[in-house]
């Protein structure tokens, strides 16, 4: 199995695995960064959502061996103590019911705010639209995004 | 009403205490059960066992207090709920209140599940008793080294005061307290002193959550653990003939593929009555391999043929067998009050409509995974299951050892809406685990999830009623399900005691899909049969539809009828709530709204949805809810609960579509199936009705009537009636919408 030399949370990680071994399996078993989790394997959930060079990305459909010349922020890295605005959101609005989708989510939010510092509802409602949460907490979500733009502006 | 001391359980023998070897106060005590009377109390918190007691409070010398707790976390918020009833009674302040998710003694204590929204409900009395005990053992030790009578001493916010004004801090007197007997009289705070029940507390778990720690059963790790992915039958009623691995065995990581199922047919021989143990019959093939994606990959790789002794079971076929149990005589009657044929016979007129609703899979988002370390000693179990004592008696069967070997740890849940009570995936791993003795945990993928798991069942409803001189004179209704019925009260739920002819009954017939409890099992379908059958009932009659059901709800006032556990008083005036909240009949053109209420799991629950169109298409735009639960004990996660089990509600009742072609689900994945989304969700509005009532369940109760309040908004808007699930489908066959 060849080697992969990658960029993960600001900290250069070298890792065997066969090419095509998407990042999620990766993150999760061989570098311990269980925040981003498994959901459906396939794109559609969402729960997997990682930043490559900031752009939110499903890594469940990321292979490794495309990743060598790009930073990865997984949950674990988008700040230091939990203090990232989407965060501190997240938590003021006590956003999660059983919580598994919510890195996913967080993450998706952290990268489209990073583009969009004003959003509107419609905007931010489009942006979360690909990010499933089984328990429904939707309106927590849209609201947490809101509180969070607000923050960063 | 209880706010003063209503013992039903000796105190005596719930409470224990002991100083600890590192300082502070330790206090076990124990949900649903008493402890052995020799039971001794541990001195150190790395020793904290949980044989003799099933929960823990601990006051350090710094004056934090750690609340062990010991109820299975699925997302409805019982371990945030929980411990705050004891700090409430404890009287400490919660920004010292740390909790802890406890272990697990399966062979001493029962009742470790949860489900049916009962956890508060059944708990709420021993909570506050153990809080309110320990803060008078603590004042009775102020009192003693002041030399005063406790009763002219008091406490507050972790604070002990006696009549001179003097005051001791919890921490002072710890260590005195843990000397002196189990005061045998307490008294509960009055409702109105409340500090931290009915207030909005953050999930104790949210900075775990938000920056991705280990929380889960998936995210459970141990040195060397190795990873396992089960080929299960593809169709249900299928079993294993043979199977080619050959591929699978040349993938890197892959260190063994077998088969079991010996196991499990010899435990389903032994006719253990277990409902947590849905296992297949078959041979299931196993990947054993070094990491999960190796598994995962090297299990769709193998080529297996499969055999059926019997018809495989397609949508075509469960809809007539559905029909002809409706039709035929094996209905067995649950509830009749009146004649109801009479009622009939003379009707003015008769309106019947036929209800149904597809099998539908929970699909929680955290794939089913257990851990499973067996060993000659001993069996280690880690994972999400919502039945821990129930997985460890099965698997004490399964694998023919003593249940005192085996350890079942629970862990987070990714979701559990009833699947995690059939913990067929524990049972699998342990099977595994016995196998290769080495730690391993055994991994689904959402395609299997979705495929092999345990469904919601399909159900149909036909629902008759006789309308006389402008009154509902009569009312059947029968039940048509698949391997089994509605089950305790339900059939003595809304309308009974309000209509004088009156009949349920009910009838099953065997699938070979396995079928078990989905959020609110049988109302969730049922509530919107029965609540859009009254819109029907209301527009036949001329009369609002809420006056309606305003109207009925008097005639059970006052009901002596015991099996009618809903009260005529509560649901009135939750609807009343809703009208006033939800601008019934008030809002402005272009708006259409439809009511539905529900009493399940001792909750009364009112909903007003409202509808606007968009290019002819229904988009539900906000939610009104009332609630009557008693009290709420945590602001922020009953609203939580409430938010999500209408919107899980509607996206069910919208989206939710599984049929079967000869025994195989159609939908795999959430690339066919449909999950609500964020832009199709409503803002969701809920109100509590303000009561001093003891607290009833939140996790399903918001659930049921969403679906009737859309389709009955929909009727309002487009004039047509839905009497299948899910609504979008029946309105793509519409042609009101072209």
């Amino acid at each position: 199995m060849p080697n992969y030399t990658l960029s993960i949370n600001g900290k250069t990680q070298t890792v065997t695995a066969d090419a095509d071994t998407p990042l999620l399996w990766i993150l999760r078993d061989e570098l311990n960064l269980v925040g981003t989790k498994f959901g459906c394997g396939i794109a559609q959930c969402g729960a997997c959502t990682v930043h490559i060079d900031g752009i939110a990305t499903r890594s469940c459909q990321t292979q490794i061996s495309y990743l060598e010349d790009v930073k990865i922020t997984t949950i674990e890295g988008l700040s230091e103590n939990g203090t990232h605005p989407v965060q501190e959101a997240w938590k003021e609005i006590d956003v999660p019911q059983c919580g598994y989708c919510q890195a996913g989510q967080i993450m998706t939010a952290a990268a489209f705010l990073a583009e969009n510092k004003n959003p509107t509802e419609e905007e931010i409602r489009e942006a979360m639209h690909g990010n499933i949460c089984r328990c429904a907490s939707y309106n927590r979500i849209e609201k947490a995004v809101k509180v969070a733009s607000e923050k960063m502006s | 009403m209880e706010s003063q001391t209503n013992i039903d359980i000796s105190r005596r023998n719930f409470l224990k205490t002991s100083l600890l070897a590192s300082g502070g106060m330790l206090i076990g005590f124990n949900f649903m059960a008493a402890y052995k009377p020799k039971a001794a109390m541990p001195t150190s918190i790395e020793n904290l066992n949980f044989n003799n007691f099933n929960a823990y409070i601990k006051i350090s010398d710094e004056g934090f207090v750690t609340i062990f707790s010991p109820n299975p976390e699925i997302g409805q918020g019982v371990k945030t709920s929980m411990p705050m009833i004891v700090a409430e009674e404890l009287d400490v302040d919660w920004n010292k209140v740390t909790v802890v998710q406890a272990g697990l003694d399966t062979k001493n204590f029962k009742g470790q599940i949860a489900g049916g929204s009962q956890s508060i409900r059944s708990n709420w009395n021993v909570l506050r008793q153990t809080g309110a005990t320990a803060k008078q053992l603590l004042i009775n030790a102020a009192a003693q080294k002041w030399n005063v009578d406790a009763s002219t001493c008091k406490a507050s916010k972790g604070i002990i005061s006696n009549a001179k004004g003097e005051t001791l801090d919890y921490v002072d007197v710890v260590k005195l307290a843990t000397t002196l007997p189990i005061p045998e009289k307490v008294t509960l705070k009055e409702i109105k002193d409340f500090h931290i029940i009915g207030k909005e507390i953050v999930n104790v778990d949210i900075d775990k959550i938000i920056t991705g720690k280990p929380l889960f059963g998936l995210d459970f790790k141990t040195e060397g653990m190795l990873y396992a992915a089960v080929v299960r039958p593809p169709a249900f009623g299928q079993t294993l003939v043979s199977f080619d691995a050959s591929e699978a065995k040349s993938i890197s990581g892959v260190l063994d593929v077998f088969t079991i199922g010996e196991k499990a047919r010899n435990f389903l021989s032994k006719g253990y009555v277990s409902w947590t143990a849905i296992l297949s019959e078959s041979d299931k093939i196993v990947v054993v391999a070094t990491s999960t994606w190796a598994a995962l990959k090297a299990k769709k790789t193998i080529k297996a043929q499969w055999k059926q002794a019997t018809e495989l079971e397609s949508s075509a076929f469960h809809d007539k067998k559905l029909m002809s149990l409706l039709e035929g005589d094996t209905l067995k009657v649950v509830r009749e009050d009146g004649n109801i044929n009479d009622a009939f016979q003379q009707a003015d007129t008769i309106i019947e409509r036929t209800y149904h609703s597809p099998f539908l899979p929970h699909n929680c988002l955290e794939p089913m995974n257990f851990y499973a370390n067996v060993t000659a000693d001993k069996i280690e179990l880690v994972g999400p299951t919502q039945t821990p004592e129930e997985v460890s008696k099965a698997v004490a069967v399964l694998l023919g050892r003593k249940v005192e070997e085996i350890s079942v740890e629970m862990t987070r849940m990714g979701g559990g809406f009833g699947r995690r009570l059939y913990s067929d995936f524990a049972l699998e791993a342990a099977e595994i685990g016995a196998k290769i003795q080495k730690p391993v945990k055994m991994v689904s993928a959402r395609e299997d999830d979705m495929t092999t798991g345990v469904y919601k069942p399909s159900v149909k409803y036909q629902i008759k009623a006789a309308i006389k001189d402008g009154k509902i004179s009569g009312y059947q209704l029968k039940e048509a399900a698949f391997n089994g019925n509605m089950y305790g009260a339900i059939a003595h739920f809304f309308p009974a005691g309000c209509i004088p002819n009156y009949k349920v009954a009910t009838a099953s017939v065997d699938s070979k899909i396995t079928t078990g409890a989905w959020r609110a099992p049988y109302t969730n379908f049922l509530a919107f049969a029965e609540q859009s059958f009254f819109d029907e009932l209301a527009a036949a009659i001329k009369i609002d539809p809420i006056q309606l059901r305003l109207d009925l709800l008097q005639k059970v006032k006052n009901t002596t009828d015991k099996k009618i556990q809903y009260s005529g008083e509560r649901m009135e005036n939750t609807i009343k709530l809703v009208r006033e909240k939800s601008n019934w009949g008030k809002v402005s053109n272009g708006i259409y709204q439809g009511f539905a209420a529900y009493y399940s799991h001792n909750t009364h629950v009112a909903e007003v949805a409202d509808i606007e169109l968009k290019d002819g298409f229904p988009i539900i735009k906000k939610v009104t809810v009332a609630v009557d639960c008693g009290v709420v004990i945590n602001l922020s996660g009953a609203k939580n609960q409430v938010e999500g089990g209408v919107i899980d509600g509607i996206g069910h009742a919208m989206f939710g579509d599984m049929s079967f072609e000869n025994g195989k689900p159609t939908a795999k994945n959430f690339d066919v199936y449909r999950l609500i989304r964020m832009q199709e969700t409503p803002k969701v509005e809920v109100h509590f009705l303000q009561n001093d009532l003891s607290p009833t369940g939140l996790g399903e109760p918001g659930l049921p009537p969403a679906g009737g309040a859309v389709a009955n908004a929909i009727h309002a808007a487009l004039g047509k009636r839905i009497y299948q699930q899910p609504f979008v489908k029946e309105l793509k066959k519409s042609s009101v919408l072209g």
